[in-house]
């Protein structure tokens, strides 16, 4: 098993990602995540689903998604060739004995500190989800309060290929 | 024109050129009705008994006419009743309109009288559904909804439309119907590879299924088999394709297939799969399916392929334009070798005992067969009967034999043989065959019969219990017969002839075809009891999950 990301673009309309979501479940499919966006055709929506698969798996997903009617289009990112990011919020016990030490790991990542009140802060990092990954794992010996990320979303560099 | 919804609903349906519906009204959808009152003289309306007999009637229309099926219901209960019935066509590929009323849009949300989200709940069961928020959006999206249930593997669509949907007015410009046109895209080297496989196969065997009916591909196959004379097995869902005495045919395949036919897919060093799903029933063990063999694959729907069976080629397309292709580039050949150890195996396969002084299944319905005629079609429901009408009767047509395959659905009968009735037309004799169990979950269709003076022959195989079941439990759970005989005393003759139908009841099979004889003479809908012994089988039989080395032929 895999992590792989795939790109579906998909008609704009009400209910679209249920009926996205609602296969995968039916097809025991292993999500990861999943986001929806907008894109530059009002018309059309971006899913960026990750999933856990093996070849097989993948195939599969593929095809049943390609399979619904409101699927444009649907295509794996090759991920050396991807750029992916997630964004991440969370806050963290700060009492004042412990908040350089956690602003300081905060610089290191390039954390942004967006909130602050007597006993917590709330920070924000944007990039690949194995830094915030990495960036999560440094903040563990502090308690986590609450977190949110978003999932993935991602985007092929330069022009591709129809 | 300025048309009001209800009125655009029956203009696109004559337009999309749908001359019966099947339904039945409620609150929600009374606009239509009414608009259905004044444009009877163009649209025949059956009102069922049950919005379930209504979507199985409107999948029975479709499987003999190979047209949509089309089934109208009113919102909340009305329209979950149809969910069967829509699941029912999904799982095998039926194309079929479903049109469900819905509270106005002002009320939805707010758990209205009779209001239902079907669109969610029919959302894995449909190829696609709509609800339909604004008049203007109202002919469209009928119209897209017949071009998605006839469209590459057909299946069923449903549109849930609002009451203020249906009384708002607006602009109405008629237009043609347009009928999806599948272009087949293969490469014509992937054809001749496929080609060169089945010249240089020793041991060829064809497995086939619904898409060889759905896309007519029947007399290509028939073309592909005596040409490189390859033996072939079915699925249930393409009982009559190949004519039951050609020498080629091996029977049904899978569960409660021949040996011949399990045997040979075995053996074979290439089976080529047409129109088919490698469904459990007929690969069980996935990992021994078609072991000693190539297997290639030719299926309209992508996402079948290697989704149950991993396989070694694969075309996508149209069955019958595929076997079209094929056939020019596969060369007239002969297997005597491999044909006569089909014959030595035939010798070997199940052979079930007669016996006159009670009624065997298989006896019943080789007789039902031969006094039916080739002409007739068969609607069966699900059990131990479907098994034994999909083995006995003497298949010769395709599209003549409605079964509920893939989802198995008991209680599919009635409702079918009212549709297939219809669509038929007169022409043809329908024969409903059922079981005891199914019959009892959707009898009250008899009434539709009655009412539209439908020559429906309903044979039902009356062992008392509930057989399949039953048989699973005498071979797997030791004898414990948990609910499946559940003591009925139903008269069927009397309740045949309380609701205006004729009933008749057999002993013997010299009573029954005394019984069916008179059968085929009325006008009107006949019920024939046969009793038969509980302790019958439906054999041979491979467990699920085995392979044909575990078949069981006693």
């Amino acid at each position: 098993m895999a992590r792989e990301v795939l790109s579906i673009l998909v008609d704009n309309h009400a209910g679209v990602l249920t009926r996205v979501a609602s296969m995968f479940s039916r097809r025991g499919f292993n999500i990861d995540s999943l986001t929806v966006s907008a894109t530059n055709d009002p018309k059309i929506s971006r899913i960026t689903a990750v999933v856990q698969a093996d070849k097989d798996a993948l195939e599969q997903i593929i095809k049943q998604t390609a399979r619904l009617e409101e699927t444009k289009e649907i295509f794996p990112l090759c991920q050396e060739n991807s750029l992916l990011r997630e964004l991440l919020l969370v806050k963290v016990e700060a009492p004042e004995e412990k908040r350089s030490a956690i602003r300081e790991v905060a610089q290191i990542y390039k954390a942004k500190i967006i909130d602050l009140s007597v006993t917590s802060m709330v920070m924000e990092l944007t990039g690949e989800p194995e830094k915030i990954d990495a960036f999560l794992r440094v903040l563990s010996p502090y308690r986590i309060l609450e977190m949110c990320r978003t999932g993935i979303t991602a985007l092929e560099r330069g022009v591709r290929e129809a | 024109m300025k048309l009001t919804g209800a009125e655009i609903i029956a203009e696109v349906l004559i337009e999309q050129g749908v001359d019966t519906l099947f339904g039945y009204p409620g609150g929600a959808v009374l606009n239509i009705y009414d608009a259905l009152y004044r444009y009877q003289d163009r649209i025949r309306h059956i009102m069922t008994a049950h919005e379930q007999g209504a979507s199985h009637a409107a999948d029975g229309y479709a499987r003999v006419t190979g047209k949509t099926g089309v089934v109208l219901s009113t919102s909340g209960p009305g329209a979950t009743n149809l969910v069967t019935g829509i699941a029912t066509a999904y799982m095998d590929s039926i194309p079929m309109v479903a049109i469900t009323g819905n509270v106005g849009t002002d009320l939805i949300g707010k758990d209205s009288f009779q209001e239902v989200f079907i669109t969610g709940i029919t959302m894995p069961v449909t190829k696609h559904n709509f609800l339909v928020r604004n008049v203007e959006e109202l002919a469209d999206t009928l119209r897209n909804a017949f071009r998605i249930a006839q469209s590459g593997r057909k299946g069923p669509v449903l549109v849930d439309i609002p009451k203020n949907v249906t009384a708002a007015v607006c602009e109405f410009v008629p237009q043609k119907a347009v009928f999806p046109v599948y272009v087949t895209e293969i490469e014509e080297e992937e054809i001749r590879q496929v080609a060169e496989l089945i010249n240089e196969a020793e041991r060829p065997v064809l497995y086939f299924g619904g898409g060889v009916t759905a896309s007519g591909g029947g007399e290509a196959l028939n073309e592909l088999v005596q040409k490189a004379d390859i033996p072939a097995a079915y699925t249930l869902m393409a009982a009559g394709v190949l004519d039951y005495q050609d020498p080629h045919n091996l029977g049904l395949l899978g569960m409660h297939g021949g040996l011949v036919s399990n045997l040979a897919v075995d053996q074979a060093d290439l089976v080529l799969a047409l129109g088919t799903r490698f469904d459990d029933r007929v690969a069980s063990d996935t990992n021994k399916f078609a072991r000693n063999g190539k297997v290639v694959h030719i299926d309209i729907d992508p996402s079948e392929v290697n989704k149950n069976v991993k396989v070694d080629y694969s075309l996508v397309g149209d069955v019958k334009d595929i076997l079209a292709s094929l056939l020019k580039y596969v060369k007239e050949q002969k297997h005597e070798k491999w044909m006569g150890w089909i014959e030595e195996k035939k010798k070997a396969d199940y052979q079930p005992v007669d016996d006159d002084t009670v009624i065997r299944p298989h006896q019943l319905i080789q007789t039902l067969s031969k006094m039916a005629g080739p002409d007739a079609v068969y609607v069966t429901d699900v059990g131990q009967h479907q098994m034994w009408a999909a083995q006995y009767i003497r298949h010769v047509k395709p599209s003549s034999f409605l079964t509920s395959g893939g989802l198995g659905t008991m209680g599919y009968g009635y409702g079918a043989a009212i549709g297939a009735t219809l669509g038929c037309e007169g022409k043809r004799r329908v024969i409903h065959i059922t079981g005891d169990g199914s019959f009892h979950m959707n009898m009250n269709e008899a009434c539709t019969a009655v009412s539209y003076g439908l020559p429906i022959i309903t044979v039902i195989m009356n062992n008392q219990v509930l057989g399949m079941v039953r048989q699973w439990q005498t071979t797997f759970y030791e004898k414990r017969y948990s609910s499946t005989d559940p003591h009925r005393k139903t008269d069927f003759v009397k309740v045949a002839e309380g609701f205006g139908a004729r009933g008749f009841h057999c002993e013997t099979l010299a009573e029954f075809e005394t019984a069916m004889e008179q059968a085929l003479k009325e006008s009107g809908p006949v019920w024939i009891e046969c009793r038969i012994e509980k302790d019958e089988k439906v054999l041979p039989m491979i467990p699920a999950g085995a392979s044909v080395d575990e078949i069981m032929l006693n």
